[in-house]
């Protein structure tokens, strides 16, 4: 663990977490900026960001509102285009690696099709890839059972709670198995008993699926309760002030909360945001 | 508290119902009354009230027919009629229902089809909408001999004309809602089709075409009625043989009023009748989504 003084270090910092330097860089971003055009004049809401993020890791951007890092996953998942610098995922563009299918993304609401049941809204991405009903019938069986959602196949979305929505959702995404999930505040919404319930859930599933896994929060105890390397990153404009990689181990549970460890971890994380915040 | 007699939803729509009816009866002793008095004194004849409240409740040609000689009369052209007399109301009717289906199902297939290609298509918007919008500028009262002769020249007659008159009235309203519906989709629910690379065709049919179809419905409330509307314009300038247009051309040739009205009555009940079907449709459609209404 160590401060960065400018996003080229950041970029090394990310990767070098394994030994072995053979892991491969799932996403590579460089010199990458974003400036939106408003009403009221430019706004840039990324500015000359750096970050490599290898395969396997599960990576929290978290920073104050306005800070980018919806922006920054939005750009890496197609939906939004840099206006500078450069950004490839899987060795592609984020155009190619979406029309490859590469990607499960995961909003902040749960965003099913309010006219599916759970079954069917899960059949969503594997009947556009147009696998086979026997496939899909397969992949759903085993994801909505590994969210624990196996007895709600037939149950409409509002006849769910927000939670159990919530992990349909991530089922749906795992379902055609995408090399990179992104997750966009995931559990934003949910209380704090069902999030941390959740993270242990997505921490199993990353464990058993071996996903790359982005995942943008602004709550500092899920990043260090989830991540491997956590992003923090500052607004105006939106850049990446510190990447710190996590000592903990990968597998984390609700106990580990309370450690030393943990809460080192998290102070870190904190003094990095109110720097920023005192620049500010 | 306990529930007062006011507040009992059929304590309304009584009230309404005999206010509407006493309304018409005041009404038709007016207008009825004035026009027996004219006559009396024409002839210089004595008159009293008495005799004329008593007599304008059952002119045989009402300048107003009251409530019960409309009902008499509906009542005797519906049940005491056979259905394939041309005096049957019955008969009438379905003449009518008939180009109001046919029409309004080539309508609202026509304003789908429009409203997909405007939400797909820039240039389509561009172009056609005007056009859209001008067709129901023109009074269809105007437009609808024109297309009897026109389709009549190239021997399209009887149901067909109606129809496509019908049918020229009903797509409007499906495209303005259509267009409103295709593009009411959730933008999260739009952009996670585009994460997963869904091509256009399966964004419509797994996403567009659901979120479109409560416009669609409130779209298809108003179509069906104005098809009907449509139909029965159409069936009065072209001397139809049948049809509740028909009926009420007849019936103002020869000073029929009670006829015109108890035809009027039915296309009200008839239109009534089809707005409540659809909204059964979209009751059915909506319950097996699993939405509860």
């Amino acid at each position: 663990m160590y401060a960065v003084e400018n996003s080229t270090v950041a970029e090394e910092s990310v990767s070098p977490q394994s030994p072995s330097s053979n892991k491969r860089v799932m996403i590579d971003v460089k010199d990458l900026s974003l400036v939106f055009q408003t009403n009221d004049g430019p706004v840039n809401a990324l500015s000359d960001i750096n970050l490599k993020i290898g395969e396997g890791d599960f990576v929290s951007f978290i920073g104050p509102s306005g800070c980018g890092k919806t922006t920054l996953l939005r750009v890496i998942a197609d939906l939004e285009k840099q206006t500078a610098g450069s950004i490839s995922v899987n060795g592609t563009t984020p155009e190619d690696a979406r029309l490859n299918r590469l990607y499960g993304y995961v909003f902040q609401a749960a965003a099913l099709l309010p006219w599916r049941t759970i079954k069917k809204n899960c059949a969503v991405p594997l009947e556009i890839s147009g696998h086979s009903q026997a496939h899909q019938n397969k992949q759903i069986d085993k994801y909505l059972r590994m969210v624990g959602l196996q007895d709600f196949h037939e149950k409409y979305p509002w006849q769910l709670s927000g939670g159990m929505q919530q992990r349909a959702s991530i089922a749906r995404a795992l379902c055609i198995e995408p090399d990179l999930l992104l997750m966009d505040e995931p559990f934003g919404a949910l209380d704090e008993i069902t999030r941390d319930h959740m993270n242990v859930e997505l921490l199993k599933i990353w464990d058993e699926t071996k996903k790359t896994v982005v995942f943008v929060t602004h709550s500092i105890s899920e990043a260090v309760m989830l991540s491997t390397h956590i992003v923090v990153m500052s607004p105006r404009p939106g850049r990446i002030t510190k990447v710190i990689e996590s000592p903990l181990p990968r597998m984390k549970d609700l106990a580990l909360r309370d450690t030393e460890a943990f809460h080192a971890l998290a102070a870190e994380i904190r003094a990095a945001l109110a720097e920023e915040h005192a620049i500010d | 508290m306990k529930e007062s007699i006011f507040d009992k939803k059929w304590f309304a729509i009584v009230v309404f119902i005999i206010a509407i009816t006493a309304l018409w009866y005041a009404a038709a002793l007016w207008m009825n009354g004035n026009q027996l008095v004219k006559t009396y004194e024409r002839k210089n004849q004595e008159w009293t009230y008495s005799t004329i409240i008593a007599e304008a409740y059952q002119v045989k040609r009402p300048m107003l027919p009251p409530p019960h000689q409309v009902f008499a009369q509906w009542y005797k052209t519906v049940f005491d009629t056979k259905v394939t007399s041309k005096r049957s109301l019955v008969y009438h009717t379905m003449v009518t229902l008939q180009s109001t289906m046919l029409g309004f199902v080539l309508g609202t297939v026509l304003g789908v089809a429009i409203a997909i290609g405007i939400v797909h298509n820039r240039t389509m918007e561009m172009s056609f909408m005007p056009w859209v919008i001008a067709s129901q500028t023109i009074p269809i009262l105007a437009i609808a001999p024109i297309i009897v002769v026109v389709l009549g020249a190239i021997n399209l007659t009887g149901v067909v004309p109606k129809a496509i008159i019908s049918m020229y009235l009903s797509f409007f309203p499906v495209t303005i809602g259509m267009v409103k519906g295709l593009r009411s989709s959730d933008r999260m629910h739009l952009e996670l089709m585009q994460t997963y690379n869904a091509s256009n065709s399966q964004t419509f049919w797994m996403l567009r075409w659901y979120s479109a179809q409560p416009f669609l419905f409130a779209s298809l409330k108003v179509a069906i009625a104005a098809a009907l509307v449509g139909a029965i314009v159409a069936e009065l300038p072209t001397g139809a043989q049948g049809g509740l247009g028909s009926r009420l051309l007849s019936g103002s040739y020869y000073g029929q009023t009670v006829q015109i009205w108890a035809a009027l009555f039915m296309a009200a009940l008839l239109g009534l009748s089809l707005v409540t079907v659809v909204s059964l449709f979209e009751k059915i459609l909506l319950r097996r989504r699993g939405v509860s209404v």
